[in-house]
Formats: C-alpha cells, structure tokens, sequence
C-alpha cells in the first residue's frame, strides 16, 4: 500500500511527539520543562483548530476565542483551587478571604468534583457562544461588524474578570495549585503525563474537525463563507449552520483552556485581552487558514519561534511576528502550509489541493 | 393555478420599482418577462424567492400565502431561483455544488452525522450530463467559464427540485449554440415545473416563448400575449424596444 504524503506527516507527527520526545524524556535528554511547553503549545493548536472551523472554513471572524478558552481555563481553575483549598485544610480560597468573603459563592459549588468541573468546562464557553452567536447571526451581522462585536465582547469580558468583586482572583486570576485527580502538579511525571493527555485530545479534536469538515455539514459551511445568500436560497437554515459552527468552535477552546490551566499552574484575565485573540487569530493565519493542518502547525510554529526569541532578544518578537505577518498576507496568502505545498509541488509531490484544481479524481 | 399575485408594490426610497395588478401562472407554464431595464422585473423575482419585502400586495404560491416568509421557507416550499449574475459555491468543487442543492433534509444533524441517500449520487450524474458538466464534475466550481456556471446554478435551482423556477437572464454571456442549448433545456424543464424566464434576447425568447410572454414597463404589466402579438404590439415597440429597433425588425 502507497502511503499518501497527508497520512505520513500525521504518522510522523503522532511518533514523533508521542513517542521521540517522552522517550527522549525518560532517558533525560528532553527537559520536563520543554514536554510542558510542548503540551501548552497543543492546548493553543486546539484553540486554533476551532478558530479555523469558524473562521477558515466558515469565514467569520471571531475575535474572542481567547475569551473562551479563558472560560473553559477558570473552570478548570476553580476546581484545581477548590481541591487545593480543601488540601490545606481552609473554607475558602485565599483571595476570597482577602476580599472579606466568607461563604462560597453559589457559582463556584459545582467545580467540587472534577467530572462536573469538566462538563461544565466545555458547557460553559458553548452555552455562553450559543447566546451571543444567537443575536449575532440572528441580526444578520457579518464581516468586520463580526470582528468588531467579538472584540468587544473579549474586552468587556476582560474588564469583568479583572474586578475583585467578580470573585475570580481579580488581576491575579486563579493560582496556587496543588494536585490534579490526586496527582502532585509540581511532579515530572505528572507533567509528563498530563503531555500525553493534551497530545491525545489534539488527536482527538483534529480528528473531530477532520469529520466535520469533510461531511456535507462542513462544505455547507464552505458554501456559507463564498456565497451566504445562494445557501439561504437553497433551502438551508444559515443561521443553525453558523451558530452551530460558533458554538464548536468556543468549545474546542474551552477544552484547550481547561487542558492549559493545570499545565501552567495559573490562569488570570491577561489570557482573554484582545491581544491574546487577535494572536490566535494570526496563529491560523500564518499557518493557513481553511486548512486544519495550517491551524496545527501554525500555532505549534508560531509559539515555537515566541519562546526561543523572547529568550534571545525579548524586543525583537512583535516586530518579528509582524514581518512573518506581512510577509504571509503578501506573498504566500495560504500560510506556511501553502508554501510547503508550493515546494512540494515544485519537486513533484502532488498535493490534494491540487489535484482538486485540475480536475482529476 | 400554482402562482397568483395580486396588487403587489415596493418602492424603494419614493422611487416605485414595482405596481403589479395581476399575474398568475400555472402549473407546467413556461412565461417569459421582458422589459427595459429598470422595469422591475428582477426587483419582482426578488419579492418571489423572499429576498425583497413587498411594501403592499398579496403572493399566493401553492395556494399558501409567501409574503411573509423568510428566503429559506419559501425554498422549502419549492420556489429556486437563478440570479442574473451566477451565483454558485466557488471554492466547492461541481459534484459538491449539486450535492448540497440536491433536495433533501438539510438540517444540521443530518447534514453532520447521516449518510448520503441512496440515488443521489445518480441524479448528480444525470443532472450533470444534460448541462453538460459531466468532464467538468470535479473541477472547482470557480474555475469554471461563464457559460458553464450559468448551467451549474441552473442544475443547483433544478437539482432542489422545486415546483417553480425563476430564471433570471439564462442566456446572458452565451453563445448562440449555447443559448440554444439552454433553451432547449428551460423547454423541457418547463414539462415538469413551472419556470418563469427574464430574458432580454430576442431570439432567445422566440425559441422558448411557447406560451405566454408577460411585457414589464415603468414596474407596471403593460401587456401579456403570445410572442407573435407582444412583438408586433405597437406600445411594446414604442415604450420597450423604441422606434428604430432592429431587433426586432429582423424578425
């Protein structure tokens, strides 16, 4: 059997982050520190994946995917805090003895039990996307006012979470974790393992995407982002399909955040900015857009190339991403992903896109 | 009678685009409109298929009123339309255009979890082969000439299956060979469904006007007949076509 050139790079993705890196972990070659930083990346690249459902395939922009993950992070946050609490033996999480609170809030008495917590990590953001994209495509509202509504919804969100009086830690958000399901968070192995959990719902989520992408549900999306009225004319309810497509989309980044906050033992309202958005955003785009791989790679790449230049030169970054921006929007509009493919076919590996485009089956 | 309309007006910023008394068409009919431009008769197709809001009137389509309904209802009740200026999936390939127009329940759900229906696959084909698309059926639907997207979006509005087709300009960008072609396929369309046709060519509507032909001047009906009578009319030689109109001198 012929191995197509899609399925190798999957192959060797999965082995090699599955098994090169842990091995190379256990015989102390790979830094506990940089299987963590790995397993942050994957939580980003499945943010991304559903930015690409929304905005790649369906052509909306949502500028508050950093809002949702964020949800889906406090969720997880709440019940990591609680079980710490709990831990050391207190009735309340320090900064609400800070803030003279002295019952626990009604709303943080479900995330007692990690099932729950869970569940609600990604009902939460869902729910939440279900009502704002609601009124949104109800109203009709596209294109940059899209952009603009999301963005401001973050930035309210943002404002929101800051306040001591939300009861969320305020600036300092959620921190001071202790275990997870009764495993030590500080451990190497836990690390390690919580690695493979996020490598595996990557796998997961991708393959979710993958599904929906190719199944009629996913090209009448494709449909919505060329021509939205031919859609509404060939009998199809736009509105489901979009608010269907949001709300997906707001879940892959609930379950991203709830995977990132035991990872990187804190969680604060800095994550869910504008700017934090817009990143997310430029993540798909460099890697390119409309294609799950491009949302993959493009956050796995881009947060790569973060950490090793703000340890170089701290300074240089945002004008490094704004060049390898402008660079993309110029020159190679399908992101890195395109560009592979456009070297590629200069040496002869014959690409799907392609074969799409000359017509052969 | 599968469509009546009766006192329909829209205006749009004081400008009265439409003033339709009466049509009616129906079922199995085959009407052709023509008229100046700026005569409202795409303004009318609009009101049709949901996308215009009448400010007054009455539609009844199937004996059930449309004015009301949204875009999509009224595709589901079986009313396709064909824009003047194709509008198709450019980025789907033509074998997926028709899949998503093929009729069929389109909720959510199914569209993500069931499996195709048996012998649609065979209508794609068969709806493929008589617009002439067969070799094309895996090319991207953008990459396809004029001509040819103005017969895929005729296979979309026909694969839906509707009861009523409004054929906005078919033949516009085509050469003779192809607008004959089309013609010949509106023709045999019409034995199935009812199709209304806007056309300006003359020729064109000559070969396809089998019945009648519906006159739109100034948003009014100025007259309806056969196309021999429209033709030789002389307020449809002076308010549409002009005095000196060689068009239809010609024929």
């Amino acid at each position: 059997m012929q191995l197509k050139p899609a399925k190798l790079i999957n192959i060797l993705f999965i082995l090699f982050f599955a098994v090169v890196l842990p091995v190379g972990n256990m015989l102390g070659l790979v830094s506990v520190n940089s299987i963590s930083l790995w397993g942050r990346y994957f939580c980003f690249a499945i943010a991304a994946l559903g930015i690409d459902l929304i905005w790649g395939y369906t052509g909306i922009m949502s500028m508050c995917q950093a809002f949702f993950f964020c949800l889906g992070g406090y969720c997880m946050g709440m019940h990591l805090l609680l079980k710490a609490t709990a831990l050391q033996q207190q009735l309340l999480p320090e900064f609400m003895t800070w803030n003279d609170i002295t019952a626990l809030p009604w709303f943080c008495e479900p995330f007692h039990g990690f099932v729950p917590a869970l569940i609600l990590g990604l009902l939460v953001p869902a729910a939440v996307a279900f009502v704002i994209g609601y009124f949104i495509f109800k109203s009709r509202i596209k294109g940059v006012y899209m952009a603009i509504i999301t963005q401001a919804l973050a930035l309210s969100m943002y404002l929101l979470f800051l306040r001591n009086e939300t009861n969320l830690g305020g600036t300092n958000g959620l921190t001071g974790f202790k275990t997870v399901l009764g495993f030590e968070l500080h451990k190497p192995g836990t690390k390690l393992g919580l690695y493979l959990v996020t490598l595996a719902m990557l796998c997961v989520a991708y393959g979710c995407c993958y599904k929906i992408v190719h199944s009629k549900f996913g090209k009448v999306l494709q449909a919505i982002r060329d021509s939205e009225p031919r859609v509404g004319y060939t009998a199809y309810r736009v509105l489901h399909y979009k608010l269907a497509a949001f709300v997906v989309a707001a879940a892959l980044g609930g379950l991203a955040g709830m995977l990132y906050v035991p990872q990187t033992g804190i969680i604060t309202p800095g994550r869910m900015d504008v700017k934090a958005s817009v990143e997310m955003l430029m993540w798909v785009a460099l890697g390119g857009r409309g294609n799950l791989k491009g949302a993959v790679i493009g956050a796995l790449l881009v947060n790569c190339v973060y950490s090793y230049c703000t340890s170089v030169f701290p300074q240089g970054w945002l004008f490094i991403l704004g060049m390898l921006y402008i660079l993309t929007v110029l020159y190679f509009d399908k992101g890195f992903l395109g560009l592979f493919e456009k070297i590629g076919s200069k040496i002869g590996i014959k690409t799907n896109s392609e074969r799409y485009a000359t017509g052969s089956k | 009678m599968l469509l009546e309309v009766n006192e329909l007006a829209v205006s749009f910023g004081g400008v009265q685009a439409l003033n339709l008394q009466h049509f009616q068409l129906e079922d199995r009919e085959l009407r052709v409109i023509i008229g100046p431009n700026g005569a409202g008769k795409s303004t009318f197709m609009d009101i049709l298929c949901g996308k215009t809001k009448p400010d007054t009137g009455s539609i009844v389509f199937n004996g059930k009123p449309t004015r009301d309904l949204t875009e999509v209802q009224i595709a589901e009740m079986g009313i396709g339309r064909k824009f003047q200026k194709p509008s198709v999936f450019p980025g789907l390939s033509v074998y997926e255009n028709m899949l998503l127009a093929t009729r069929m329940k389109k909720d959510v759900f199914t569209s993500l979890f069931s499996r195709m229906p048996a012998g649609v696959q065979e209508k794609i084909e068969v709806m493929a082969e008589r617009v002439g698309l067969t070799s094309a059926l895996h090319k991207q639907a953008g990459a396809l000439s004029h001509g040819q997207k103005q017969w895929l979006e005729i296979a979309i509005v026909v694969l839906q299956d509707p009861r009523l087709l409004l054929i906005d300009e078919p033949a516009a960008g085509m050469s003779d060979k192809e607008a004959e072609k089309t013609g010949e396929l509106l023709l045999e369309l019409s034995k199935q469904h009812g199709v209304i046709v806007i056309e300006h060519d003359m020729h064109f509507v000559k070969q396809i006007a089998t019945k009648l032909v519906s006159v739109l001047v100034n948003g009014k009906l100025l007259m309806e007949g056969p196309f021999e009578e429209v033709k030789n009319d002389q307020r449809v030689i002076d308010c549409y076509l002009g005095r000196a109109n060689a068009q239809l001198e010609k024929l």
